[in-house]
């Protein structure tokens, strides 16, 4: 990671070389310990099938994805209108307003997932795989729709709801009381790994990697300068709304973040209809890219684990956050809960990363051939740029090319994102949290404060064992979660033919 | 069965003032009063997961301030009119929520204060009297 100069920046600017010295060498000892006792995690999770270089993560997340549509009948299909139904609220009984409705519970869910990995990750997928690999990403993405379509089914089905009316759920409630239900053993045992791996994943992926990219983000803005500082406002931020209670700061920011999420898409389709002479030959190519390639390292499968990763990694299907979001909804069938949850990696994978990549591949910031029309592979693998960029700075450029205000626009909603992002992954951990220690007012301010502190570290460290230990968590959580979804998946059948069945009988009324 | 007519009522001057007309139009009509008090709330706005989790329990802390600071003293100040009252609580965008309630009841007319809002709020937002003068489909008296 780029950050280790950081440390002694910020002692530089407070004057105390010695604390500098020793802080620089307490993040060493933290590197040198997480590195050596976490490493055959990290390498455990993310290691790849023998002799490829496919993380068997990424095929777990895929074939469960590609189970799950079979035996639902392509339920994301099918359901597809009814879902959008829903969000439109066509089904919501008006006696009920004032409660959650499907549409909040969309938007909330959507914003812990629309991210930096739909910006930056989508460059990173184009840029060693092709414009391949976004057929892939798409196939992916479409997948996981019948995913998050289960988990969140059952996160509502098992929820935990308090005399006072406020709820608790997700999957440690549907592995606990989904396998008592079925006589099934060892339902607690995997509630207590799900709950230990979505604590360490809210602290890493979904805190100090958020952190950390957007103080890169600001510092690719205003200049460089040390990376506590933004530590300490963003934390300091995060105290208030969580600790503090400090409402206003929270629902600005979920009011402005779907406001970006439109922008951000807006200006994509406008730079595509800008080029809209070159949109047949886009979509050629991320065609034929899928399937042969186009001289990208590693060829098509090059092209398709690019893609794939890129889709898993981005829309946390099968990962089980989004199962917590979701149980907050009152509703008398759970099953609408799943049916609106698929709509989210279709809009995070197939509509806002589609977008990305499409934006990349139109503009023309990755460089082909002229006599073979291949793509130029450099090092590393990646394609040659036009300016060398990549990452975020890739679609920052490629967006640029058409507005050039773009790159400011860019950078508040990476921030905006990111700060979502940590709000919501700061109530999953906290939802593991009380399920591990109990509900109590103490204990939740322990968690949460603990939270902020690793915002600071996040922010302004170089930890990068840590932070792949805590992205390594969050594909953990994904492992116990989808096998307690294949033990699970008969119940969320029964509700789907149930309802479906009433809802085709007139039961379920429609109220507009 | 006797004419009904719907005020709507929050608990501000403006509607005390539609209240007192109201109740005079119900007295020479022999109708029966429906007063309603309407909850500002969309279901397309944001929330954050805490304030997902926490949603039912401030509704119901929200109708149950409702009824007792807003609904309750009014009916009870009603008392002697000699009408019968009736009340509705309701969440939602307050010109389509009193629209709706007229049509459900089959209220002859809608009585509504004047919210005084004038200028740059009102020409962006629409106001409430504005936009129920619209949707109504039964007459609507504004109150000034």
């Amino acid at each position: 990671m780029k950050n280790h100069y950081k440390i002694p920046m910020m002692a530089g600017a407070l004057s105390l070389m010695a604390s500098a010295a020793m802080a620089q060498s307490l993040d060493e000892k933290v590197n040198a310990i997480f590195a050596s006792s976490t490493g055959w995690f990290v390498n455990l999770i993310f290691s790849p099938f023998p002799g490829t270089s496919f993380p068997w993560i990424v095929g777990w997340l895929v074939v469960a994805a590609t189970i799950f549509t079979v035996y639902f009948g392509l339920i994301q299909f099918r359901a597809f209108p009814h879902s959008i139904a829903l969000v439109r609220g066509d089904y919501s009984d008006p006696d009920d307003a004032g409660e959650v409705s499907h549409f909040q519970a969309l938007a909330t869910a959507l914003s812990g997932t629309v991210g930096l990995g739909n910006i930056a990750g989508v460059a990173v997928a184009v840029g060693i795989g092709g414009p391949g690999a976004t057929f892939w990403m798409i196939l992916a993405g479409l997948m996981g729709m019948a995913s998050k379509f289960t988990e969140c089914t059952l996160g509502v089905k098992y929820r935990n709801e308090y005399p006072d009316g406020t709820v608790s759920g997700g999957p440690m409630y549907y592995m606990v009381k989904g396998f008592e239900e079925r006589g099934l053993p060892m339902g607690r045992v995997l509630a207590v790994m799900f709950a230990i791996f979505c604590i360490l994943g809210a602290f890493g992926g979904g805190n100090m990697f958020q952190a950390n990219q957007a103080h890169a983000q600001i510092a690719n803005v205003v200049g460089d300068y040390p990376g506590w500082i933004t530590g300490i406002i963003f934390a300091g931020i995060v105290f208030a709304v969580i600790v503090g209670g400090l409402k206003s700061i929270a629902s600005v920011t979920e009011k402005v973040v779907p406001f970006m999420g439109v922008l951000y898409v807006v200006t994509a389709v406008i730079i595509l209809l800008m080029n809209f002479d070159k949109i047949g030959w886009a979509f050629g190519q991320i065609f034929e890219g899928a399937f042969t390639g186009l001289g990208v390292a590693g060829g098509m499968v090059g092209a398709l684990i690019q893609g794939f990763k890129r889709a898993a990694f981005s829309n946390e299907a099968g990962v089980g956050s989004a199962a917590i979001a979701h149980s907050a909804v009152r509703t008398k069938e759970p099953i609408t809960e799943g049916f609106v949850s698929l709509l989210e990696p279709f809009i995070d994978t197939v509509v806002i990363c589609t977008m990305t990549a499409l934006v990349i591949i139109i503009t023309g910031q990755l460089m082909t051939d002229p006599t073979t029309g291949l793509y130029m592979v450099g090092e590393g693998g990646m394609i040659q740029t036009v300016d060398g960029n990549s990452g975020v700075a890739l679609t920052s450029a490629a967006f640029s090319a058409s507005f050039g205000w773009f790159k400011y626009i860019l950078a508040i909603a990476v921030i905006l994102f990111a700060f979502s992002t940590m709000i919501s992954w700061s109530y999953y951990g906290l939802k593991a949290w009380t399920f591990l220690f109990g509900e109590g007012k103490g204990k939740e301010v322990t968690f949460k404060v603990i939270f902020c502190i690793f915002v600071v570290i996040g922010a302004a460290a170089n930890l990068g064992p840590v932070i792949d230990f805590s992205d390594a968590a969050i594909f953990a959580m994904a492992v116990v979660n989808i096998i307690a979804l294949y033990f699970l998946m008969p119940i969320v059948k029964r509700e789907l033919n149930s309802y479906l069945s009433r809802l085709k009988s007139g039961e379920i009324k429609k109220f507009n | 069965m006797p004419d009904k007519i719907v005020v709507g009522y929050d608990g501000s001057e403006g509607s005390k003032r539609a209240v007192d007309f109201a109740v005079e139009r119900a007295s020479a009509l022999g109708a029966t009063l429906v007063v309603a008090h309407v909850l500002e709330w969309s279901p397309y706005s944001f929330l954050t997961p805490n304030e997902l989790e926490e949603r039912h329990k401030r509704r119901n802390e929200e109708l149950k301030r409702a009824e007792e600071a807003v609904l309750a003293p009014l009916v009870a100040s009603l008392d002697t009119s000699g009408l019968t009252i009736e009340t509705s609580l309701k969440y939602g965008n307050i010109a389509d929520t009193l629209a709706k309630l007229s049509r459900d009841t089959g209220a002859v007319q809608i009585v509504i204060g004047r919210q005084g809002e004038s200028g740059l709020a009102s020409r962006l937002f629409g106001s409430v009297a504005g936009s129920l003068a619209q949707s109504s489909t039964v007459p609507v008296t504004i109150v000034p």
